[in-house]
C-alpha cells in the first residue's frame, strides 16, 4: 500500500465535495475490491474518501412498486431484509449467495456495482429485473450503467447512492460458483414481470454481464424450464480460463438459465 | 486406562492458547530496534540478470541496507543445501546446481531471490525496492515436467539435460520375465498433480544478532530448529552452532514445507548483523504460493501384469519427477527413497522395478509434501489395482484381498520389510461401515434421480517413524534420523519433557504429556513438554513423516525409563531396601510384598535433598535423556472408501461417504487421531478434486492466490466414518506407527477410482474439476450409448 489521506464524511454531499476537491481521490465502501488492489499496489489513490458513515447511503425501502436499496447497503443486510425476502426473495437469495460471511458483511451493493466485476452476481439481477441506477447527478437504467468489463458509465466524481428494483411477478437466480473464488463462473437471473421475460447472465460474457434473447423469447411463450428443452447458448463470446473454458461455460449458462427458471417457478 | 493416559481423548493443552489469540508464532515475536526485509523477487521464469542497479534505493528513506548474492559470496555465505546424495543408474552422483540464497546472475523461477532491502518499514522497504533497476535478459522457460529432459533450454550448467538424476530400484530382469510370463498387462499414464502446501501460518523469520556476544537468534517458522541450526551452522555457515540459536516458536502447519531451509531465513539472520538491528520478514500469501516448496509434480507410467488367476507377478513404473529450479533440502529423497519403496502397497508382488527421472524447470522448489512420496506411490498402485480388477472383471474389494500379503514379517522387492499388519481385517471393518452390499441399490437409485454414483478404494500402506540412521544414511541421507529426549524432574515431582520433536499443530503438548502421566503416574497437568528452541533443547531431528509419536516418544520413552530405574535407587535408600525389591507403578516406589511406599513427587524431591544417601555414591538430581534410533520404518496401512455422486449436467461431484479403517498401531490420543485422519482426507480430497497448481508456458504461476487455487472447504467435505484396526508396531516401545499423513496418502486414489467407476470407468486426471468430470462424462455417456 502506498501511503493516502483519509477522509470520512458523513453524507453523500460531503463526499462529493471532497471528491472533487481532492486530486486522484477514490470512495471507499466496503473496501473488499478496493484494498486488496491498494495492499497489492495495484491501486495508489492519493485520498480516500470512505463513505463508511454517510447514514443518507444504506437502508433498504419498498417504495410504491420498487425496493430502493442505499449504496452502502451490505449483501448482509440485503440478505436478511424482510422487505427483500417479501419483495424479490431471488434478490435476498443472490446476495446470501455472494462470497462469505466476511465478504458479505463488509461489501455493499454500490461497491460491487460501480466495480463492475464480471463475475459479480449484482449485475444480473439489476439487468434481468431492469433496475436503475441512481447517482449523486442522475439516474441510469442498468443496460445504460454497465459498459464493459469493469467498466461503468458513472463519471468523474458521481457517486452511487441508490439502486431501484422494479417489484416482478416471479424471479429466480442460479449460480455456479467458481470451485476456488466462489465468485459466480456462471449466475443467471430470471425475472418474469407481466409478459415481458428477462434472462440476464453473469460470470460468462467476455464483455461482462449480458442477456440471452432467445432464451427470453422461449420463455415469454411459457415461463417453465421444458421451454428451455434442447435450448444451448453458443460459446462465442463467452469466456474462458483455468476454471472452465467456453464450451463448459455456455453448457452452464443452459443449465442454470434452468434452474432459475425452476426456482422463480418453484419447481 | 486413566483419564489422561495412553489411550485416552484428552483434550488438547494447548488449544487453550490457540482459542484465545495467545498463542505466539513468529510474527508475533517483535525485538527492540527491528527493521523489516523486503526481498525483490524475479518477475521471470528464467533470465540472465546483466546489473543490478541499487543506488538510488539505497538513498530512499528509512533504507538501512540492500544485499545482493554478490555480498552473500563476499561474506563466504554458502548456497542452500540438498540434505539426501541420489546416486544414477551408473553410480555417479546427481547432477546438483547451486542454490544461492540470492540470485547470483541469473533467476531461475518466478519469484526467485534476486535482492533483500532492509529498511525501517515495510513500506519503506517496498518503495525502495521499486526503486531496485534489474538489467534482465530474459531466456525461455522450460515448465513442464514431461519435457525438460532434453529441452533446449538448460537451466543449470551442471545438468546439461536438466536432468538431476537417472535412478532406479528394484530388479529390472526379473520384472521383464515375470512380465512375458503374464497373462494379463494393465498400462496407465498417470500425472500426479502439482500442490501448493498453504499452511495457515505463513513462513516467516527474525534473525537478531547479538554484538557483545558475537551470538546470532533466528526465530523461524520451522518443524525442525536443530536441523535448520546445522544446516545454517554447518553448510551455509552463518555461525558456529554454539554461536547461533535457532527458535521456532508456535508452528501453524506446515504440512513438510517448513521442513526445508529457505533463502529468507538465511538472509535475514545474516543481515541482522550487517545492518546491526533485528531483522523481520513475513510472507504474505502471494509470496508463500511463489516461494514454498510446492508438492508432488509426477508424470508416471506404469504396467501391472497378473497371472491367469489374477495373481499379481509383477509391477513396473517409470516417473519423471519435477524438482523445480532447484533442489530443495529433501527434494530428491521424495521421488525415490521416500517413493519406490512403497510401491509394494499391501500386495505380495514377487517383482518390482521403478525408474525415476529427476528433471529441473524453472518453477518453483518441489520438496516433501504431506505424505512425500508416498502419496505418489499410492497413487500409482490404486490406480492400476483398481483397473487391472476391473480389466479382469473382478470385485475390486476380492481382487485386493486375494493379493493383500498375509505373512508378516513380509520382505518386499523394493527395500521395505514390513514387521505386522491385517490389511484384511481394515478391509472388512470399511466394506461393512460403506455397506458395500447396498451399493447397487445406492447406484440405481441415483440414476434414477439422473446421477451417477461410484465407489472407490484405497488400501494404502506408507512408511513412517523415519528412520533407522544407518539404513537411511546407506541411502544417501546426510543426517540420522533418530530422536532425543531430556526428562527433567523438578523437586516436587513436576516434569519437563525436552524434545526434539516439534509441533506445528500435532498436539505434542498433550499427547506426550500423556505418555508421561501414563507412565510416571502423575497428572497431566503436572507435565510441560519444551521444543522448539536450539539453547534449551539439545538435539532434535523435527517433526516430519509421522516420526513424533514413533521416534520422538520413544526417545520420552527411554528417557523415562531410565528417570525410573534413577527413582528406584533413590526409593531404596529411603524405604531402606533393595534395590532390586522396588517396584514402580501407578507412580509409587513399593517395596515388595509390604506396604512400604513413596510417591514419585517424594521421591522427586529426597532426589534433590540427597539427605538419604550419599551423595558420592549416587548421584542427587533426577534428570535423564535419551536418543532413540529406530529398528525399521514403521508401516501404518489401511482401507479408505470413498462414494460419491456425480451430476453428469454440471460435472459436480459431491462426496455422499466416506469410510476410513487405518491400522496405526497403538493410539495415544483417539481424537487427535481421528483430527490427523480428517485433515488428511481433506487434503487428499483437496488434491483429487480441487488443487492444482499451474504455471503457464511462460513460467508465471496463474494459480498464485485462493481467487484461482482452490483450497478444499468445509462443504467440499463429508462427514468422516473413521474406524481403526490395531496391530502393534513391533519396533517401539509403544507400539505406535504413526498416523500423520494417512489421510493425504489414502484419499486421491479412492476419490479417482470412484468417479472412474461412476463414469463407466472413463480416466480422469487430478484434480477432477467439475469441467473435467462434466466433459469425461459426456464421453462415457455417449460411448455407454453406442454400446
Ligand atoms: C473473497 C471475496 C469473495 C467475493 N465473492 C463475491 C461473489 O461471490 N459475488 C460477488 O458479486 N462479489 C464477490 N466479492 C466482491 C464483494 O462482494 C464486494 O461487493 C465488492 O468487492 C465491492 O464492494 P465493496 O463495498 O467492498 O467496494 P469497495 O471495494 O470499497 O469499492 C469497489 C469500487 O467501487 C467504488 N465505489 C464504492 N462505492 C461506490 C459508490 N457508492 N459510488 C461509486 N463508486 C463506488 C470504489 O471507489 C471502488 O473503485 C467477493 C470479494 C471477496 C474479497
Amino acid at each position: 500500500m502506498y501511503a493516502f489521506t483519509y477522509h470520512k464524511p458523513t453524507s453523500a454531499r460531503q463526499a462529493a465535495t471532497l471528491l472533487a476537491k481532492k486530486e486522484d481521490a477514490k470512495l471507499l465502501a466496503g473496501g473488499h475490491t478496493l484494498l486488496p488492489t491498494m495492499k497489492q499496489r495495484l491501486a495508489s489513490p492519493a485520498a480516500i474518501v470512505d463513505l463508511g458513515a454517510c447514514a443518507d447511503l444504506k437502508g433498504i425501502t419498498l417504495k410504491g412498486r420498487n425496493i430502493v436499496i442505499g449504496a452502502m447497503t451490505t449483501h448482509a443486510e440485503v440478505a436478511a431484509s424482510a422487505e427483500v425476502q417479501a419483495a424479490i426473495p431471488a434478490l435476498a437469495y443472490l446476495a446470501s449467495h455472494i462470497g462469505d460471511p466476511h465478504v458479505r458483511h463488509r461489501g455493499t451493493i454500490g461497491g460491487s456495482v460501480a466495480n463492475n466485476d464480471p463475475a459479480a452476481d449484482y449485475p444480473a439481477a439489476l439487468l434481468a429485473l431492469g433496475a436503475t441506477v441512481i447517482t449523486n447527478k442522475r439516474k441510469l437504467t442498468a443496460e445504460e450503467f454497465f459498459t464493459g468489463l469493469y467498466e461503468t458509465a458513472l463519471e468523474e466524481g458521481e457517486i452511487i447512492t441508490k439502486v431501484s428494483f422494479p417489484l416482478v411477478s416471479k424471479a429466480g437466480y442460479a449460480k455456479f460458483r467458481n470451485p476456488a473464488s466462489r465468485y459466480a463462473m456462471v449466475g443467471v437471473f430470471v425475472a418474469k414481470r407481466g409478459s415481458d421475460v428477462r434472462v440476464a447472465v453473469t460470470g460468462a460474457g467476455e464483455g461482462g454481464v449480458f442477456r440471452w434473447p432467445e432464451a427470453e423469447t422461449a420463455l415469454k411463450v411459457r415461463f417453465s424450464p421444458k421451454s428451455l428443452d434442447g435450448f444451448k447458448h453458443g460459446s462465442k463470446g463467452i469466456n474462458g480460463d483455468i476454471h472452465a473454458d467456453p464450451e463448459y461455460r455456455a453448457h452452464l449458462i443452459g443449465v442454470m438459465t434452468r434452474q432459475a427458471v425452476a426456482q422463480a417457478t418453484g419447481k | 486406562m486413566s483419564a489422561t493416559g495412553i489411550g485416552a481423548a484428552v483434550r488438547r493443552k494447548e488449544d487453550h492458547r490457540f482459542i484465545t489469540g495467545q498463542g505466539r508464532y513468529t510474527d508475533d515475536v517483535n525485538r527492540p530496534g527491528q527493521a523489516q526485509a523486503y526481498f525483490l523477487r524475479s518477475p521471470h521464469a528464467h533470465a540472465k540478470i546483466k546489473s543490478i542497479d541499487t543506488k538510488a534505493a539505497a538513498a530512499m528513506p528509512g533504507v538501512l541496507g540492500i544485499f545482493t548474492g554478490a555480498d552473500l559470496a563476499a561474506d563466504k555465505i554458502g548456497g542452500l543445501i540438498c540434505g539426501w546424495m541420489i546416486h544414477n543408474k551408473d553410480g555417479s552422483p546427481m547432477r546438483a546446481g547451486a542454490h544461492p540464497a540470492l540470485a547470483q546472475g541469473r533467476v531461475r523461477y518466478v519469484g526467485d531471490h534476486v535482492a533483500v532491502v532492509v529498511a525501517e518499514t515495510l513500506a519503506q522497504a517496498k518503495d525502495a525496492a521499486e526503486a531496485i533497476v534489474v538489467d534482465y535478459q530474459e531466456l525461455s522457460a522450460v515448465v513442464e515436467t514431461a519435457k525438460a529432459a532434453g529441452a533446449k533450454t538448460v537451466i543449470h550448467d551442471e545438468a546439461p539435460d536438466n536432468t538431476v538424476f537417472n535412478w532406479h530400484l528394484g530388479d529390472k530382469d526379473a520384472t521383464d520375465k515375470a512380465f512375458k510370463a503374464a497373462k494379463h498387462v494393465t498400462k496407465l499414464d498417470l500425472v500426479n498433480n502439482r500442490l501448493v502446501p498453504n499452511a495457515m501460518e505463513p513462513r516467516a523469520a527474525v534473525g537478531d544478532y547479538d554484538a557483545g556476544e558475537g551470538i546470532f537468534t533466528l526465530y523461524t517458522t520451522s518443524q525442525n530448529p536443530h536441523v535448520a541450526r546445522l544446516v545454517l551452522s554447518a553448510f551455509i555457515g552463518i555461525a558456529p552452532e554454539n554461536k547461533l540459536r535457532v527458535i521456532a516458536p508456535d508452528v501453524g502447519g506446515g504440512f513438510g514445507s517448513k521442513i526445508f531451509i529457505y533463502a529468507e531465513e538465511t538472509v535475514c539472520v545474516w543481515a541482522a548483523k550487517k545492518v546491526g538491528r533485528p531483522v523481520k520478514w513475513t510472507a504474505d500469501r502471494t509470496e508463500a504460493f511463489l516461494s514454498d516448496a510446492h508438492g508432488r509434480d509426477h508424470v508416471t507410467h506404469a504396467e501391472l501384469a497378473t497371472d491367469a488367476d489374477g495373481k499379481i507377478l509383477a509391477l513396473k513404473v517409470h516417473t519423471t519427477a519435477n524438482l523445480g529450479a532447484y533442489l530443495s533440502t529433501f527434494s530428491s529423497s521424495v521421488p525415490t527413497y521416500l517413493y519406490a519403496p512403497l510401491l509394494s502397497g499391501q500386495y505380495d508382488i514377487p517383482a518390482i522395478y521403478c525408474e525415476v527421472d529427476a528433471v529441473y524447470t524453472n518453477t518453483a522448489p518441489v520438496d516433501a509434501y504431506r505424505g512425500a512420496g508416498r502419496p505418489e506411490a499410492t497413487f500409482v498402485v490404486e490406480r492400476l489395482i483398481e483397473v487391472t480388477a476391473r480389466q479382469l472383471g473382478k470385485d475390486p474389494a476380492k481382487f485386493r484381498l486375494q493379493n493383500y500379503i498375509r505373512k508378516f514379517p513380509h520382505q518386499t522387492p523394493v527395500i521395505m520389510a514390513y514387521d505386522t499388519g491385517n490389511y484384511a481385517a481394515s478391509l472388512k471393518k470399511a466394506l461393512e461401515i460403506i455397506d458395500y452390499k447396498g451399493i447397487g441399490k445406492r447406484k440405481r437409485d441415483s440414476a434414477r434421480a439422473g446421477k451417477l454414483r461410484g465407489i472407490g478404494f484405497s488400501s494404502y500402506i506408507e512408511a513412517c517413524g523415519i528412520a533407522p540412521s544407518a539404513a537411511v544414511g546407506s541411502l544417501g541421507a546426510g543426517v540420522g534420523l533418530w530422536e532425543s529426549a531430556e526428562v527433567r524432574v523438578n523437586p516436587i515431582g513436576t516434569v519437563e519433557v525436552l524434545t526434539g520433536s516439534h509441533s506445528h499443530g500435532q498436539g505434542h503438548e498433550t499427547t506426550f504429556a500423556q505418555l508421561v502421566s501414563d507412565r510416571l503416574g502423575i497428572p497431566i497437568d503436572n507435565v510441560s513438554i519444551i521444543h522448539g528452541d536450539t539453547d534449551k533443547v539439545q538435539m532434535g531431528m523435527g517433526t516430519y513423516g509421522s516420526r513424533s509419536g514413533a521416534v520422538g516418544m520413544s526417545a520420552i520413552y527411554k528417557a523415562i525409563d531410565k528417570v525410573i530405574a534413577k527413582g528406584k535407587k533413590v526409593a531404596a535408600y529411603v524405604l531402606e531396601a533393595d534395590e532390586a525389591d522396588i517396584d514402580f507403578a501407578d507412580g509409587n516406589f513399593t517395596v515388595k510384598g509390604t506396604d512400604r511406599k513413596l510417591d514419585f513427587g517424594s521421591c522427586a524431591l529426597q532426589a534433590y535433598v540427597a539427605h538419604k544417601f550419599n551423595g558420592q555414591e549416587l548421584e542427587p538430581g533426577l534428570k535423564e535423556g535419551a536418543f532413540y534410533d529406530p529398528t525399521n520404518f514403521t508401516f501404518p496401512a489401511g482401507v479408505h472408501i470413498c462414494e460419491l455422486e456425480i451430476d453428469p449436467q454440471t460435472g459436480v461431484t459431491k462426496i455422499d461417504r466416506w469410510a476410513a479403517v487405518d491400522d496405526f498401531g497403538v493410539v495415544i490420543n483417539p481424537m487427535i487421531v481421528e483430527g490427523q485422519v480428517h485433515g488428511g482426507i481433506a487434503q487428499g480430497v483437496g488434491q483429487a478434486l480441487l488443487e492444482g497448481a499451474r504455471y503457464n508456458s511462460d513460467g508465471q504461476l496463474v494459480t498464485a492466490s485462493f481467487m484461482d487455487y482452490t483450497m478444499p472447504r468445509a462443504d467440499d467435505l463429508p462427514s468422516f466414518d473413521v474406524g481403526m484396526t490395531v496391530t502393534p508396531c513391533p519396533s517401539n516401545p509403544l507400539g505406535i506407527k504413526g498416523c500423520g499423513e494417512a489421510g493425504a496418502i489414502a484419499s486421491p486414489p479412492a476419490v479417482i477410482n470412484a468417479i472412474t467407476d461412476a463414469l463407466g470407468h472413463e480416466d480422469i486426471a487430478m484434480p477432477a474439476t467439475p469441467q473435467a468430470v462434466w466433459r469425461a462424462a459426456q464421453k462415457s455417456i455417449s460411448r455407454l450409448a453406442a454400446e
